[in-house]
């Protein structure tokens, strides 16, 4: 009861203190007048649905490809022409064909590969490295046991590959959850240590290519690299194969669940007693395995040979694939392949238009910068307020009459 | 002697990773990380070539084009920022993402217009000599010609001096004056600072934006001091990553950022220099990078609490949802 009347008195003090101060009270009142209620208000809507986000997507790249239209226009160029070739130029002819599929395949992987770890919000942009990794790994098998039979030699330099790259991705990793080490610088520079590595293998004499006085490793023989399926090594097939798997995976299964859990809110798993060292461990393994596979088709089966240029970038693009993707592999395939296209027909183009070929890296940032942008859209929604009476229909209510006091909020106004 | 020459060089070399390191250092500390860093070099080194030719061609060679080339390429480097600015900050999108994809367009968008120009220029592009002079050291009469004060201090290029003092402007802005103080606390807890009346939005995009521009300075030195003039479509190749990782380095701070520019300057120079018998050429190539990696390792394990990341480093500000 006591305590209750303190608290009357100290309100009755307070309102008389405000009372007794009227001309800071009219001061602030001038201020609400003067700080204008913002033009347009952003407010959170509800999730969109699959329709109208695809929508929204295609939207977004479509502006981007017209972006890209007006670019080439402002070179000289003819834009559907120039279009019009991208797309002869990577799936009109059979070799066309064939050829963007197998610069399809090693995106599809690498991209489902980073999706795992992204999947967790750790940032491995080290695909890369871990590519070059897994393509010399799977090379020490040929180098070393070139007598084996075919089948025992490939899957012996597939797991090779796998794991070799699957280690190097441990090392920022462990670093990560050991001390929370900044994973995306670590990854990062380990491309460059494993591009380097590569260099170096090119000078030593073991590996070197004995036909040849430039440092080349030694490439694979005709006998020794996957074979082909319409024409196209077997990686597609697996590819395809790992869609499906990592689908599941990330979506059904225990594993996914905890990825999905550790992605979202990591204090939540450990609350839930998840292991999360160990959970991300293993993702990372996982993930920097498959990027290792993509070295071991490139080296088996794209290029038969080890060069510092067998990922090229697809550790980037992979990136791109898997945003736009929205992580999902199904989706995935239509988006490696629409790169792909976009990359073969930009070689096109270079050769038949002399538009450089690096156009598709342009390109392919512009649009996942229109999807990025996009998703604003589809999160949020632009609420655009007249001043004036308007305001009150609005609201509805007649005791908002005070200007400024149902403003979300108010900017010091000077 | 081969010390002092060894020194200018890790200068020289080092140069371009400070202007980066401290653009992004200005980034960082209004609490965006823009990981776009090696695309805004990339951006300013063809920018900054592109326009140092045309100048050449339209007005005179020498320093009217060398001083085109630092406009130009601190405009398109703060262009490639703005793209990543409107899209963090006004439109909200993941920053890791948006700052790699700056990385991979900024990549192509060198890649692409160095070819452009090269194909205009016929064959290759390459700048006059007088430009060239103009990026080359100075030599200043009685100074440069000291002894021993002489070749340390008064050896460089302009650009090099232009650095030095953007590092220390910066320090003093930081920490001396109440627009540091500001922009440190949007860094810091932009709501904190949204509701102290400071304008957050306006400070993330101007930081964000000087930035870009300086990331964009440092690209066109890597194409017109390091490569002298010519287009050559590696020439920044990893030097913005190891800018991003030199702020931790530097924790921060920009004067902190000079010495630590000049020794990673000087560990991509070394091979030059010291050759350890056995070490390959290749292995010699990896060392900025394994150093890199040993400074994450040793900064992450040892965590001071003034040497931290601004808090909200990464985390986009939504004043809704405060």
């Amino acid at each position: 009861m006591g305590k209750n009347l303190e608290q009357q008195k100290l309100l009755e003090q307070q309102q008389s203190d405000l009372g007794a101060q009227p001309d800071l009270r009219a001061q602030d009142q001038v201020n609400f007048r003067r700080s204008k209620p913002p033009l347009i208000h952003i407010v959170k809507r509800d999730p969109p649905s699959q329709l109208k986000a695809i929508l929204v997507y295609l939207a977004a790249i479509f502006a981007s490809l017209l972006l890209g239209a007006l670019l080439v226009w402002a070179l000289g160029h003819n834009p559907f022409s120039v279009y019009r070739q991208i797309i002869t130029g990577s799936l009109a002819s059979a070799t066309a064909l064939k050829e963007t599929v197998k610069m399809a395949i090693p995106l599809l992987i690498c991209g489902i590969a980073v999706a795992i770890a992204f999947k967790m919000k750790f940032w491995n942009i080290g695909a890369e490295g871990q590519i070059l990794i897994g393509g010399f790994a799977s090379m020490i098998i040929p180098i070393y046991l070139p007598q084996l039979p075919l089948l025992i030699k490939l899957v012996l330099m597939a797991l090779l590959a796998f794991f070799f790259a699957g280690l190097f991705g441990l090392i920022p990793a462990f670093f990560k959850v050991r001390w929370g080490t900044n994973e995306t610088l670590f990854t990062l520079m380990l491309n460059y240590i494993a591009l380097q590595w590569v260099r170096f293998l090119q000078y030593r004499k073991s590996w070197q290519d004995p036909g040849t006085r430039f440092p080349k490793i030694r490439p694979l023989s005709d006998a020794e690299v996957l074979p082909k399926l319409f024409g196209v090594h077997i990686g597609w097939l697996f590819a395809l194969i790992l869609v499906v798997l990592a689908w599941f995976y990330l979506k059904r299964s225990k594993h996914g669940f905890e990825i999905a859990i550790i992605g979202d809110s990591i204090q939540t798993a450990r609350y839930v007693g998840m292991n999360v060292p160990g959970v991300i461990l293993r993702t990372i393994f996982i993930s920097a395995g498959i990027a290792g596979l993509v070295g071991f088709f490139q080296v088996a089966g794209a290029d038969s040979a080890l060069t510092d240029g067998t990922a090229g970038g697809v550790g980037f693009t992979a990136i791109t694939v898997a945003w736009l993707a929205k992580l999902n592999p199904f989706v995935m395939v239509l988006v490696s392949l629409g790169l792909a296209i976009l990359q073969k027909g930009s070689i096109s183009i270079q050769s038949t238009m002399g538009i450089p070929a690096s156009a598709a890296n342009l390109l392919s940032g512009l649009i996942l910068f229109a999807v990025l942008g996009s998703e604003f859209f589809l999160h949020y929604k632009l609420h655009s307020q007249k001043r004036g009476p308007q305001r009150f229909k609005l609201g509805g209510r007649s005791e908002l009459k005070a200007e400024g006091e149902h403003q979300p909020y108010r900017k010091e106004s000077k | 002697m081969t010390l002092i020459s060894f020194i200018n060089a890790a200068v020289l070399a080092g140069t371009p990773l400070l202007l980066a390191t401290l653009g992004e250092i200005l980034t960082e500390k209004s609490g965006q990380l823009n990981l776009g860093v090696e695309g805004m070099m990339y951006m300013g080194a063809v920018s900054g070539l592109a326009a140092a030719w045309y100048t050449e061609k339209l007005i005179a060679p020498g320093w009217p084009a060398a001083f085109m080339a630092l406009i130009i390429s601190f405009i398109v480097g703060s262009l490639g920022a703005l793209i990543y600015a409107f899209l963090t900050i006004t439109l909200r999108a993941n920053q890791n993402v948006t700052g790699l994809t700056l990385t991979i367009f900024g990549t192509g968008f060198a890649k692409f217009f160095g070819e452009v120009l090269s194909h205009k220029a016929g064959g290759y592009v390459t700048c006059a000599d007088p430009t060239k002079a103009a990026f080359a050291k100075l030599d200043l009469p009685y100074l440069s010609s000291l002894p021993i004060v002489g070749k340390l201090f008064f050896n460089y290029n302009l650009l090099v001096y232009f650095a030095f003092i953007v590092a220390i402007v910066m320090a003093v802005v930081f920490y001396r004056t109440r627009a540091g103080l500001k922009l440190r606390a949007v860094g810091e807890d932009p709501a904190a600072a949204d509701a102290a009346g400071i304008r957050v939005i306006r400070s993330k995009y101007l930081a964000t934006i000087i930035g870009g521009g300086l990331c964009g300075i440092g690209g066109m030195y890597m194409s017109m001091v390091n490569q002298k003039g010519i287009w050559v479509p590696e020439c920044v190749s990893g030097y913005g990553w190891l800018a991003v990782a030199l702020v931790i380095f530097a924790t921060w701070s920009p004067l902190r950022a000079i010495y630590c520019a000049i020794i990673f300057g000087g560990l991509t120079i070394l091979s030059l220099y010291l050759r350890i018998p056995g070490l390959d050429l290749q292995l010699y190539g990896m060392l900025p990078f394994v150093v890199t990696i040993f400074v994450l390792i040793f900064t992450s394990i040892r965590q001071a609490k003034e040497h931290r990341m601004p808090k909200s480093c990464g985390v986009n500000y939504f004043r809704e949802e405060r």
